[in-house]
């Protein structure tokens, strides 16, 4: 786009466009009300300024047409603005099918990311041009907040539970990483930057950053370390529900209820077992926390998605089997 | 009917001494204590205001350290909201007019008015002590896990604090609730209620039902950092949004808080500088009661980007658009009463006009925050800390100042320089505009809050907003000289200065401690400028009964 509105951040993601858009015409009704009502007290002021010690005002005093009328317009403007904005925020709050997955750890005062193919960067961010991009995103500690203004996006970052963003560079560049929520000390230290590159640049450049395997692979050793493998298994009787399949299927609870496994309910499944129960399970599971880093945790969750479904039939045996 | 002699006692030397001022039970000199209290603490937090325009003035952080600077934007942000922007108004002017206005000598409790006061004054010094000992750098809001587990400043004293100040609005309240139920003179009916006493109703109302909550909620803070429970621990299963769902439940409606009383006495202004009644005076009065009850349904409009669902984000996106149109209601009204009214620009009035002109910003940029595909981009960044200066300090200190100048002549029985008056009102508006406007740009641009450094491509825009806030700072210490002269060589005012309407404006100036030397009997409208027809300009004596 050549011509460039002042004070707009750069549009360097799909949605840039869209959030520009709408402040522009955030702006646009706001001038307008604000000239209104300015130029109707600048008008009346001046025309019905005082002239003499004694004067008074008129008795013009109500009107119940005027009243509805500035009632009702502002009513339908709002109303127009809150279906226009909460639009534009769907778009933002769900990713695109084919959003590829990243991880970010936010610390005192620090951003960990973490690629699929399991590349890890401190405080910089590498991406690919065109491609849809999710973090998955959680805090070692107190609450953060990713935040990139060239691409409109934000989510605060919580220890706890994930949250997530997704975003489609348009432009390749360097861009502001802020924490925008206050975290302590060195908040406005805790900056980074977020490279977006043509694809097979990026390509290049992850062959050139060493890695120690992808975090599904990494997940997997941790199961086997943690011996997480001694309960969860495809066999009868086993202690555990087996694990293939489970991510993205809801899961019926000893309490009745029912909850998607997404990747919070893996989480808590790990640190706080005891939290929701399988139906059909004792509840002798141990908690992990604080054996586990944040980074271990998501390694292990990849490791449970990317098992496969094919031990439904033995799950259900299993479950029979601890009844 | 002249009985403005200089021989008659007043409120101010019926009595001597410091102690005939502690132990005080007259609403007047409640008024006068809060004065002095709010006014301390406004300086105070002024002070942390000017050094934090003073780092921003450079990119790289270096007049202060950063721990500092944190210290510095929360002192600024605790001290400005509980110390002065919720009790100003309310305080001051609230304790000082809502009885004269309904005709009455007092409020409905005397001694809890002071014990108020006092509960005030102990909060305050509490949350002193903890400034003295180092401050507290969590923010003013103190969220969770920060402040109960990382924080390593003086977050309980602070708290506590906080916490004992909250009596002191809820007891305000009550009081100001029963006295406007109970109290108002024969023939002061509620549609005959000046919109002065509205607001106060209205946020008395907010102040009963929400301050408890905020109460709660430090109280939690404090337990949870002392000893650990957990409630807002996500190691232990607890959840730290949980604080800003209780946090923002009391403190979103204590920007009505902050914003009713002020509006309410806009209303009076207005009314006094075009001489006319005000503008659909029921509309006006409503929209208070609105804005009190839809204030409490749009919490979540702060946890926009805290994980909250997107349904309950669209849910309090609609209620928060919803909360604009009292407000725009108001501001239409406002804004036609000067459609044939005989317009006076002296002090007051300028500070109303101001009002209006900062309040629309504030309140349509309030439209722009509730809109959730832009909230995303800009939450926690510096358009939010314009957004809300436009509302608080836009709204709420022209309206302070504004009344503070209108009512000056009655507290005092003397007239403040009108020349200076009109300067510091030219000042605070001009000044307030540069400091805050630039900040809706750099909020835009990305610049986040509470940043201690920034990237150089902002380092104009914020050179403009701490030029800005030498500007302001002015225009606030202006009247603090011209008002403490004035308390000596200031014209005597006499009873009806302003030649304004109002119970307030027929007895004394100041007024005896009983307000009235004859009880008055209410028989006209309020504002009734153009009415019934005894419109002698001068002072309106109090309608007789017939
Ligand atoms: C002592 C045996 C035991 C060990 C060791 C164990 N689990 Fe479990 N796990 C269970 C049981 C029993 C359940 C079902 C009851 C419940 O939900 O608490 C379960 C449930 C789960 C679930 C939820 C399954 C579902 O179908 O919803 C996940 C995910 C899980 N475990 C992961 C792990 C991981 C990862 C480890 C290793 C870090 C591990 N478990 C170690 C016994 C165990
Ligand atoms: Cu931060
Ligand atoms: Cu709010």
């Amino acid at each position: 786009m050549p011509f460039k509105i002042p004070f707009m951040p750069e549009q360097a993601s799909s949605m840039a466009g869209e959030v520009d858009a709408l402040t522009l015409y955030l702006v646009a009704m706001a001038s307008f009300f604000t000239v209104l009502v300015a130029a109707m007290v600048i008008y009346f002021a001046i025309r019905y300024r005082r002239r003499s010690p004694d004067e008074v005002g008129g008795s013009f005093d109500n009107s119940a047409l005027l009243e509805i009328t500035w009632t009702v317009i502002p009513v339908l403007i709002v109303l127009f603005t809150f279906v226009w904005g909460a639009r534009v925020a769907f778009r933002l709050y769900r990713p695109p099918a084919d959003a590829v997955q990243y991880y970010v750890t936010g610390k005192q005062w620090m951003w960990k990311t973490q690629h699929p193919t399991g590349q890890r960067e401190i405080n910089e961010l590498h991406v690919p041009l065109g491609q849809p991009v999710k973090l998955l995103m959680t805090s070692e500690d107190v609450i953060h907040s990713f935040f990139v203004p060239a691409f409109r996006v934000k989510a605060d970052v919580l220890p706890g539970r994930y949250t997530s963003l997704w975003f489609t560079p348009t432009k390749t560049g360097r861009f502001h990483l802020f924490c925008a929520e206050y975290c302590g000390a060195e908040h406005s230290r805790m900056i980074g930057w977020v490279t977006v590159m043509e694809p097979e640049e990026y390509q290049a450049w992850l062959a050139s950053v060493p890695t120690q395997g992808s975090p599904t692979a990494a997940g997997e050793r941790l199961f086997a370390q943690l011996a997480c493998h001694t309960c969860h298994q495809d066999a009868a009787g086993a202690k555990g529900p087996a694990l293939g399949g489970l991510y993205g299927r809801p899961v019926a609870l000893a309490d009745g209820r029912t909850v998607l496994a997404d990747e919070s309910y893996l989480r808590e499944s790990i640190l706080n077992p005891a939290a929701k129960v399988v139906a059909g399970y004792e509840a002798v599971m141990p908690s992990f926390q604080g054996q586990v880093s944040e980074e271990g945790i998501l390694e292990l969750i990849n490791y449970v998605k990317s098992l496969p479904a094919g031990g439904s039939a033995s799950v259900a045996a299993a479950s029979e089997g601890a009844l | 009917m002249s009985r403005t002699g200089t021989a008659e006692t007043n409120y101010l030397n019926a009595q001597h001494g410091l102690k005939s001022w502690l132990l005080t039970l007259d609403h007047k000199r409640i008024g006068l204590l809060y004065l002095m209290g709010v006014s301390f603490f406004f300086l105070l937090g002024g002070i942390f205001a000017l050094l934090i325009r003073l780092e921003l003035l450079t990119p790289q952080g270096d007049l202060v350290q950063p721990d500092t600077y944190n210290r510095l934007f929360s002192m600024h942000g605790i001290m400005m909201v509980f110390f002065f922007l919720i009790p100003a108004i309310p305080g001051v002017l609230g304790n000082f007019l809502i009885p004269i206005m309904i005709g009455t000598r007092d409020v409905a409790f005397p001694r809890l008015n002071l014990a108020s006061w006092y509960i005030f004054m102990a909060g305050g010094s509490i949350t002193l002590l903890g400034v003295l000992a180092g401050g507290v750098d969590t923010g003013w809001t103190f969220y969770p896990p920060y402040s109960s587990l990382y924080s390593a400043t003086n977050v309980l004293t602070v708290g506590i604090g906080v916490f004992v100040n909250g009596f002191s609005s809820i007891l305000t309240g009550l009081n100001f609730m029963v006295t406007i139920h109970r109290m108002r003179a024969p023939g002061m009916t509620w549609f005959r209620l000046p919109l002065f006493v509205w607001g106060h109703y209205a946020t008395s109302f907010i102040n009963v039902l929400g301050t408890p909550v905020i109460a709660i909620t430090l109280l939690l803070l404090v337990l949870e950092r002392a000893f650990h429970l957990g409630i807002f621990d996500a190691t232990k299963g607890g959840d730290p949004v949980l604080f800003q769902h209780l946090f923002w439940f009391y403190s979103h409606p204590a920007v009505y808080i902050m914003i009713l009383p002020s509006m309410a006495v806009i209303s009076e202004l207005i009314a006094a500088f075009t001489r006319k009644r005000v503008f659909g005076y029921h509309f006006v009065a409503f929209s208070s009661i609105g804005i009190a009850v839809l204030g409490f349904l749009v919490w979540g409009h702060h946890m926009f980007v805290s994980g909250q669902s997107v349904y309950a984000g669209t849910a309090f996106s609609l209620l928060t658009m919803l909360v604009a149109i009292p407000s725009a209601i108001k501001v239409f009204n406002w804004s036609f009463t000067l459609y044939q009214g005989s317009v006076s620009f002296d002090t007051p009035m300028l500070y109303a006009l101001g009002f209006i002109g900062l309040f629309m910003i504030g309140g349509l940029t309030g439209v722009f925050l509730g809109t959730l595909g832009f909230d995303i981009h800009v939450h926690d960044t510096y358009f939010v800390v314009a957004h809300f200066h436009y509302v608080m300090v836009g709204g709420t200190i022209m309206g302070y100042l504004g009344g503070l100048h209108y009512w000056w002549p009655k507290i005092t029985g003397r007239i403040y320089p009108e020349f200076w008056g009109r300067m510091s009102a030219m000042l605070v508006f001009v000044g307030f505009n540069l400091t805050f406007f630039p900040q809706f740009l750099l909020g835009y641009m990305g610049m986040p809050r509470r940043y201690h450094a920034y990237p150089e491509e902002w380092q104009v825009l914020n050179v403009l907003s701490t030029a800005g806030a030498s500007v302001l700072g002015l225009g606030f210490l202006l009247p603090l000289g011209y008002l403490l002269w004035s308390l000596k060589y200031g014209k005597l005012a006499g009873k009806n200065p302003w030649g304004a309407k109002g119970l307030e404006w027929t007895t004394d100036s100041p007024p005896p401690t009983e307000n009235f030397r004859d009880a008055p009997v209410v028989s006209e409208e309020a504002y009734d400028y153009a009415g019934a027809g005894h419109g002698d300009g001068g002072a309106p004596a109090p309608a007789r009964a017939h």
